[in-house]
């Protein structure tokens, strides 16, 4: 379980790790490394230069901005799930972070490390697709950014080219006033990947009535997924109404079958844990005060 | 590479490959083998090290990439040669070990929890431990352990005046 030999830079610039990842096809970059190195140490990865972007001043910190949250890559998991700023404002991610790993691997990994990763059940993907975030990238042209939908490709793949590198999430921030967040996911243990993860985050009016919803599945496809669900708006997400829409939002849902779980034990899960997602979220919305300040 | 690291309050330098992970420069280069080597890629929790007090894993991590860290490992908890530390001792009063492979890594992730509060739920007893295996014990005096030694710290840190007769509290 020893890497196979590899060159390190540590770039002073984000311009110069493109630079140097522009200029090499064998060059990758390591984060937090909490993907990479077991992937070094199993020789699944044999890179022939690491460009370290970790301490990038370019790539760190938590921003709010009028209508969204803009996370740097290089924020640590737990530095996000800690943060005033995420849980008041992308209250699904500071949710689903516990999920994310263990603390010692969130200590380390980034958030930008999992969105670059692309593992078709991780939570940090699933959030992004689900509110609709945009992937801010580096590239030596300059700053470019593109929806998470898109971003994602496949297991492990995204729409990433060499010479480019996640420098930010920027996820949508609901100015609604009574906002409320649900995720279940069902894996083998806590932590382990998950085999099916749902996250919901609906609006509400003061009458209870849906204003907004946004719902999402991780670990059924090969990428996440957001589902429509959006004949959920006017009403007041009963149970009726959103077995409906989810039925009708999952009815052509292309699962993937493997050694853990089988096609349709996770279209099942998926249906059930969308439904649950869905009436957390609907509760935690309803517990909100209608009116006065979020 | 010329790598300089902060371990245990000190600067120790030394010549290593990118390569070389933490883990093995601290055991092979700067023989502190309290710090185990279980698994190698990061699903064990043997190798558990602090960086600036927060528990991590020294194999998931390049010695190159440790510099201007306060590294702790379990060499540095005791407070003099041949001495323990209260959790090191809590561990051993309650039979919080048996092979001892995994201790070194329990014991820094107790550490690092009894660092942010002394007065821990179980729950968050669990947490700070479920990332690290231990195939003996079935964990259970390893929850005993940590909680006698939050017991302790805080009663060590409670004015005298402020505990109640017999010390319980």
């Amino acid at each position: 379980m020893k890497p196979a030999p590899f060159d390190y830079v540590r770039p002073d610039s984000l311009a110069e790790a493109c630079k140097l990842l522009a200029g090499d096809d064998d060059a990758r970059v390591i984060a937090g490394g909490q993907t990479l190195v077991p992937m070094l140490a199993m020789r699944l990865a044999r890179p022939a230069r690491l460009v370290d972007i970790l301490r990038l001043p370019e790539l760190a910190g938590i921003r709010k901005d009028s209508d969204s949250v803009v996370v740097g890559a290089t924020t640590r998991q737990a530095q996000a799930e800690r943060d005033p700023v995420i849980r008041a404002s992308v209250p699904m991610l500071a949710r689903v972070l516990p999920w994310v790993g263990h603390p010692p691997t969130r200590n380390r990994g980034t958030i930008g490390g999992s969105i670059a990763n692309a593992d078709p059940s991780a939570e940090i993907p699933l959030v992004a697709v689900t509110l609709g975030a945009e992937i801010v990238l580096a590239t030596t042209a300059g700053p470019a950014a593109m929806p998470a939908d898109e971003f994602f490709v496949g297991p492990m793949v995204t729409s990433i080219n060499q010479g480019e590198c996640v420098s930010a999430i920027r996820f949508p921030v609901w100015t609604h006033q009574r906002i409320g967040v649900g995720f279940f996911e069902v894996s083998a243990r806590k932590s382990d990947f998950a085999f099916v993860a749902a996250a919901a985050q609906v609006a509400l009016d003061e009458e209870e009535r849906c204003l907004d919803v946004a719902l999402g599945l991780g670990g059924v496809g090969d990428r996440p997924l957001r589902l429509d669900v959006s004949s959920l708006v006017g009403t007041r997400l009963d149970a009726k109404s959103a077995a409906q829409a989810v039925h009708a939002a999952s009815v052509d849902l292309d699962a993937a079958s493997d050694l853990h779980a089988s096609a349709s034990y996770r279209r099942r899960v998926a249906t059930t844990l969308c439904l649950r997602a869905l009436e957390q979220a609907r509760a935690d919305a309803a517990v909100r005060p209608a009116l006065g300040a979020r | 590479m010329m790598v300089d690291l902060r371990i245990n309050g000190t600067v120790r330098s030394a010549e290593l490959e990118p390569r070389k992970t933490l883990l093995d420069a601290l055991r092979e280069d700067f023989l502190l083998n309290g710090t185990h080597a279980g698994c190698e890629h990061g699903v064990c929790g043997a190798c558990t090290v602090l960086l600036d007090g927060e528990p991590v894993r020294s194999c998931l991590l390049f010695a190159v990439q440790a510099d201007g860290y306060e590294i702790t490992t379990i060499e540095g908890l005791a407070p003099a040669p041949g001495e323990l530390s209260v959790i090191q001792d809590a561990f051993c009063e309650t039979h919080g070990l048996q092979c001892g492979y995994c201790t070194p890594g329990m014991i820094l992730a107790a550490h690092a929890l009894l660092q942010q509060t002394v007065t821990p739920t179980r729950e968050e007893i669990v947490e700070a431990i479920s990332a690290n295996i231990c195939r003996c014990t079935g964990y259970g005096q390893i929850v005993e352990a940590v909680q006698f030694a939050a017991d302790r710290l805080r009663i060590a840190n409670t004015p005298r005046a402020l505990l109640s007769p017999g010390g319980s509290k």
